[in-house]
Order: structure tokens, then C-alpha cells, then sequence
């Protein structure tokens, strides 16, 4: 188990796809000056698109009733 | 300077104190943001807004949308304004907004804050002294649709002792013993694979009843996050910060008590899967439904 009894997550090597879960569908949405929704971009990278599609898709856990 | 481009990471509350002694910002002394720049505060009807200067040349609305095709450089911002985010929430509360939220100028970061003002005020009531914790399960074992490899080859090999005739019948009698064997297998992996989810359903009622919301993400995809095990609850839960300890503790038990499973815990984490409970949870997808019944 990983776990981080104390300091802040700063501190230690996070993985990116943690990260994106929740920099990506958490957070307050503000219409900035240029906010961009980064699901509309158009992504051509086949691994960006599919990580933005896997952690932003509206996917039940597949041990979830609904 | 005030003019040229601003990402913004979080928003504070502004108690009025000197800027310099803004507990976020004292938190982030030698923090940069994403583009290397320092952080500072710019506040505004009671709140503050933590934000650093961004280059036009890559934070420009045309050259954001550009850079965003390139995952290294997405994963650059991504860190920068996960580790200001956490570093500046580390003591206290912080309300991350959406990564790549840009504005124009200081007077553009008042504006966000004069437009989000009712919500970044109510998430502010409601998550001070929270914190979020990450908790991933993973099934240990790998699926039914194994093929019994050298299984059919056992079943034909002479050792077993129960079946005398088999030399005059070797093909119906080592068929019939494969169709068995292969039967017993599923079961064993079905069973395995109900362990799985039970253990997975156990884990987050048991931790959604300690904290005050829950929140499940999607399972992550394993060319994403690099773990072949196949993860079956990937989720977020609130808690007080004073109980983190015990919150933690209890995830430790649950991971001894379910061997089907693999339990891994991240955090704290500033309460970034919970900002957007009251407005947008519909279109969130049910954000708050996983902790309802809890």
C-alpha cells in the first residue's frame, strides 16, 4: 500500500494518471478569460486522447449497479 | 506588472491579513508555477486568488490548444499545478479550479473571482478542514478468460489412477476429465472474480461511511496508469483532516482483510474531486450518488 502518513503529496513522485483524474474532472470550472475545455480539444496524440477519454468519460465502475 | 496573461490554481480565502502572511502563500515560498514563475495573490471580495504569469507564446489561446496535443508538455502543467495546489492546501483550505484556466492580467483573475464568487464562498465553507484521499483497489488475480495452458496435456498424461480403462478410451475419458477440470477452473475464476467485486464494493461502503462525500472516478485504463492488474474501484473520499489518521487506518485493515484485492491509498490531496458538488453534479455524472446511501 502507498501511503503518505504526512506531508504534502509535493513531496513525492505521484503517478500522472492520479494526477489527471482529478486536475481533469475536479476542480471549479470558471469561465476564465481563456479556459479551454480540454475534452474539446482536438487531441492528436492517440495516448492523450484515450487518457482524457478514460479519465473524463462518464464510465461506471464496472462493479457499480446503477 | 499587471498586464499579460495569468493561470490561476486556487482560490483562498482572503482573512485580511498582510499578503505576505496569506497561509497559502507563506506555504508556497520557492514553489513555482507552470511556467516557472513565483505564485502570488490577487484579491478580491473577500477571497484571493493564487496565480502565477503565463507566456502568450504557449498559454495564448491558439498555442494552448497546440501544446495541449503534446503529453509531456501537458504533464509539465499538470504537476506544476498539482504541486502548488497541494503545497499552498498542505495546511490549509484551498478550492482548486480546472486545470488551464487562464485570464487576462490581474484585473481578468478579479473578474474570475467576482464571477465564481458565490461558489468558491459556499465550496469554501463546506471543505474547510477537509481533505481528500485517494483509494485504488485492484483484483490480484487475473480474469476467467485464462486458457488452461498444459492443462489438456495433464489430462491426457497416464497418472491418473481412478480411470483403469483409460488406455482403451484414452480420448472420451481425458475429454471427459478436461470438460470437468476446465469447468471447475471457471468456477474458481467466477468465484475469484466475486470475491473481487464484493471486496471492491466492501472497501468503498466501509470508507464511504467514515467520510462525509465520496466520489468515484473511472477505473483507470492499465496503458495509462502502467498496472496490468485490472483496477475495479478507483475513488475519492472527504474527511476531515484530524481524522486522516484514523481514515487511513482502516484502509490499511481493509487491504488485510480482502486478499483479492490490492489497496493502495494516495493523499492528502487538496479536496480537488469535490468543488463541483453543488452545481454541476448532475452533469458530473452522479458525483455524489456513490456516498448517498452511506
Amino acid at each position: 500500500m502507498t501511503m503518505a502518513p504526512e506531508g504534502p503529496l509535493a513531496h513525492q513522485q505521484i503517478a500522472l494518471v492520479d494526477v489527471l483524474d482529478r486536475l481533469l474532472a475536479g476542480g471549479v470550472v470558471i469561465t476564465g478569460d481563456l479556459t479551454l475545455r480540454i475534452a474539446d480539444v482536438d487531441l492528436v496524440r492517440i495516448d492523450l486522447r484515450a487518457l482524457i477519454s478514460s479519465v473524463n468519460a462518464n464510465v461506471p465502475s464496472p462493479w457499480e449497479e446503477p | 506588472m499587471t498586464d499579460g496573461l495569468r493561470y490561476a490554481y486556487a482560490v483562498v480565502r482572503d482573512t485580511g491579513a498582510p499578503e505576505a502572511a496569506l497561509d497559502a502563500l507563506t506555504a508556497l515560498e520557492g514553489v513555482t508555477g507552470v511556467a516557472d514563475e513565483s505564485v502570488y495573490a490577487v484579491r478580491h471580495l473577500g477571497l484571493a486568488v493564487l496565480a502565477s504569469a503565463v507566456p502568450a507564446e504557449d498559454y495564448g489561446e491558439g498555442s494552448l490548444r497546440e501544446r495541449l496535443e503534446d503529453m509531456a508538455w501537458l504533464e509539465k502543467m499538470a504537476r506544476a499545478h498539482q504541486r502548488v495546489v497541494d503545497t499552498a492546501g498542505a495546511e490549509s483550505c484551498v478550492i482548486p479550479v480546472r486545470l488551464a484556466t487562464v485570464c487576462h492580467g490581474d484585473e481578468g483573475l478579479r473578474r474570475m473571482l467576482a464571477t465564481g464568487r458565490e461558489r468558491f464562498a459556499s465550496a469554501l465553507d463546506r471543505l474547510e478542514g477537509r481533505v481528500e484521499w485517494g483509494v485504488k483497489a485492484y483484483a490480484t488475480q487475473p480474469a476467467a478468460e485464462q486458457p488452461p495452458a498444459g492443462t489438456a496435456n495433464a489430462a491426457d498424461a497416464p497418472s491418473t489412477p481412478d480411470v483403469p480403462d483409460a488406455p482403451s478410451t484414452p480420448g472420451a475419458m481425458s475429454g471427459r476429465d478436461y470438460l470437468r477440470r476446465r469447468k471447475a477452473q471457471r468456477q474458481a475464476a467466477e468465484q475469484r472474480w466475486g470475491d473481487t467485486e464484493e471486496g471492491a464494493r466492501l472497501v468503498h461502503d466501509t470508507l464511504g461511511g467514515l467520510a462525509e462525500q465520496s466520489r468515484l472516478h473511472p477505473p483507470q485504463d492499465p496503458r495509462l496508469s502502467g498496472i496490468s492488474d485490472r483496477n475495479v474501484l478507483n475513488a475519492a473520499y472527504l474527511v476531515r483532516r484530524e481524522d486522516s489518521a484514523d481514515f487511513a487506518e482502516r484502509v490499511g485493515e481493509l487491504a488485510g482483510r480482502t486478499p483479492a484485492l490490492r489497496v493502495e491509498l494516495t493523499g492528502p490531496w487538496a479536496p480537488y474531486s469535490f468543488t463541483a458538488m453543488d452545481e454541476t453534479s448532475g452533469a458530473e455524472g452522479e458525483t455524489g450518488s456513490a456516498g448517498a446511501d452511506g
